[in-house]
């Protein structure tokens, strides 16, 4: 694990609670500029909400999350305003605004959050689709007219289109066929490369989380239980993540399951 | 019987611990108003959405509500032969309770539903995270432009609808009840003030915040998927109803209490 202080994020005893249920319980992880981190984990784990925690989209009831260094748990709305223009993020479900068409919602951070001109956003916006894959004539489509693995380019032209610091991918081939998920995968690398970004990626699945990261770490009862290299993960004796990464049925991680 | 005490007590804080976060949420909101960025588009995207697509459904509701009570009251009236009273029974009520009250009430079914339904969908597709993720306060781009328009939307569709009611009272007090067109048109100015429709404009600025403030905030508190959004939906038309229904007695005591 890198030092605290020179990660370009670093998270340590974060706990969060939802009513009686405790989602995190202590989480400590880093991630060094420029890494490609992958969380994984079941479903109902805690990823998500380490993410929107660590985005202030969620407020953990303790510990401390740093970005370049600058505690940003307790940061107020307008504190937290220059810390948002560093991240970029990828929903799951994509979460593209309905209303606006498909080049509205790319440029629609460096518009309303950047308050750049219309032209010159728009122009952005479809140089940026053109990134992912995807022609100027989509661009005046509304979200509603687009398949599954289109929304999620447009959800990562959208990402990227501030050429933020760090980026989040929350489940980035979740619903996608084998060759979209590919796709998929292929785009996040090469944006986050070409950004030179930090990236941290949440999945469940492994061939995405092989292809994408530099580092895996694995949540599990509200704390990462494990973390290394990408290509430790076939070597790692730990059970709970023997049994994930190969999908299996029997194993710790089905007995708590049943003890619950 | 102390277990009933507490169970009252328990509704009571519930109550006002909901009262509490309603104020908040309306207050943070409104203190978006005090600083840049402004978004009038949206704020003029939504008056017309609020004021000019609510004409139709408002201004049927008001021509026959000035159609029934014109009728109503000429056959209470003639009970003592107080008929000549119609026209201004009939504009007083329009202009400082039904007009307000039913445009409030048609609003709340029309714009405060659509509004939490719209709002509790981003909420729940996590379309408001994604607004934060994009440096944009979600309160400032949501909430804010529609209270604003709210407010000033309902007082000109209100005055619109007196006039649509007082018109509807006339049709009928002069095509069925027999009544001279130009007394009746006297009688309705005779006895009008301005205070009448004023206090009507005022109600319908204040209902025109409460039913905007009730959807979004149910909108946007919304959880757990279409069932949420429904729930808030509902939510959003019944508080919003009732609080119009409350202020409107309230408002009328300040008014013309004496």
């Amino acid at each position: 694990m890198s030092d605290q202080a020179a990660a370009k994020i670093s998270v340590r005893g974060v706990k969060k609670s939802f009513g009686p249920k405790r989602v995190l319980d202590g989480i400590d992880i880093d991630c060094a500029a420029g890494e490609s981190l992958v969380i994984i984990g079941g479903s109902g784990t805690g990823k998500s909400v380490l993410v929107k925690s660590i985005l202030g989209l969620l407020r953990p009831e303790a510990g401390s999350i740093r970005i370049d260094g600058i505690e940003t748990v307790g940061l107020r709305r307008a504190q937290r305003e220059p810390l948002m223009r560093k991240f970029g993020m990828l929903f799951q479900g994509g979460a593209l605004f309905d209303s606006l068409r498909v080049w509205q919602n790319v440029a629609f951070g460096l518009i309303q959050g950047r308050g750049m001109e219309r032209d010159e956003a728009r122009r952005i916006a479809l140089e940026k689709l053109a990134a992912v894959g995807l022609g100027a004539e989509i661009g005046e489509l509304s979200p509603a007219e687009l398949s599954g693995g289109m929304q999620k380019r447009v959800a990562l032209a959208r990402a990227i289109a501030a050429e933020p610091e760090i980026l989040f991918f929350d489940e980035p081939t979740t619903g996608l066929d084998p060759i979209m998920a590919d796709v998929i995968n292929d785009l996040i690398t090469q944006c986050v490369r070409g950004l030179g970004a930090t990236a941290i990626s949440i999945t469940h699945d492994m061939t995405s989380a092989r292809k994408i990261a530099d580092r895996i770490a694995m949540l599990h009862n509200g704390r990462i239980i494990w973390q290394g290299p990408t290509a430790e993960i076939d070597r790692t004796d730990n059970p709970y993540v023997d049994q994930f990464v190969h999908g299996r049925a029997e194993g710790p991680i089905r007995m708590e399951v049943r003890a619950a | 019987m102390i277990g009933f005490l507490a169970s009252i007590g328990a509704l009571f804080i519930a109550f006002l611990a909901a009262l509490g976060r309603i104020a908040s949420f309306a207050v943070q909101a409104l203190a978006a108003a005090v600083t840049p960025p402004f978004f009038p588009r949206l704020i003029l995207r939504q008056i017309v959405d609020i004021g000019y697509f609510s004409l139709p459904v408002v201004g049927l509701t008001a021509i026959f509500t000035g159609m029934v009570l014109a009728l109503q009251s000429y056959t209470g009236f003639s009970r003592f032969n107080a008929e000549s009273a119609v026209a201004t029974v009939v504009v007083l009520s329009v202009t400082r309770e039904l007009g307000p009250v039913i445009a409030g009430l048609m609003v709340a079914g029309r714009v405060g539903a659509a509004m939490a339904a719209e709002i509790g969908t981003m909420r729940v597709t996590d379309q408001i995270d994604a607004l934060t993720t994009l440096s944009t306060d979600p309160l400032r781009y949501l909430v804010l432009p529609r209270l604003v328009a709210g407010f000033v939307a309902l007082p000109f569709l209100v005055l619109v609808a007196d006039i649509i009611g007082v018109f509807g009272g006339f049709l009928v007090g002069t095509y069925k009840l027999n009544f001279n067109p130009v007394s009746y048109l006297t009688q309705t100015g005779q006895h009008l003030e301005t205070m009448d429709v004023v206090s009507g404009l005022v109600k319908a600025a204040v209902f025109g915040f409460v039913v905007t403030l009730m959807g979004c905030y149910h909108g946007y508190q919304s959880r757990g998927g279409a069932a949420g959004v429904g729930q808030a939906t509902t939510y959003a038309v019944v508080s919003a109803s009732i609080l119009i229904l409350l202020l409107d007695y309230v408002l009328t005591a300040v008014f013309f209490a004496k």
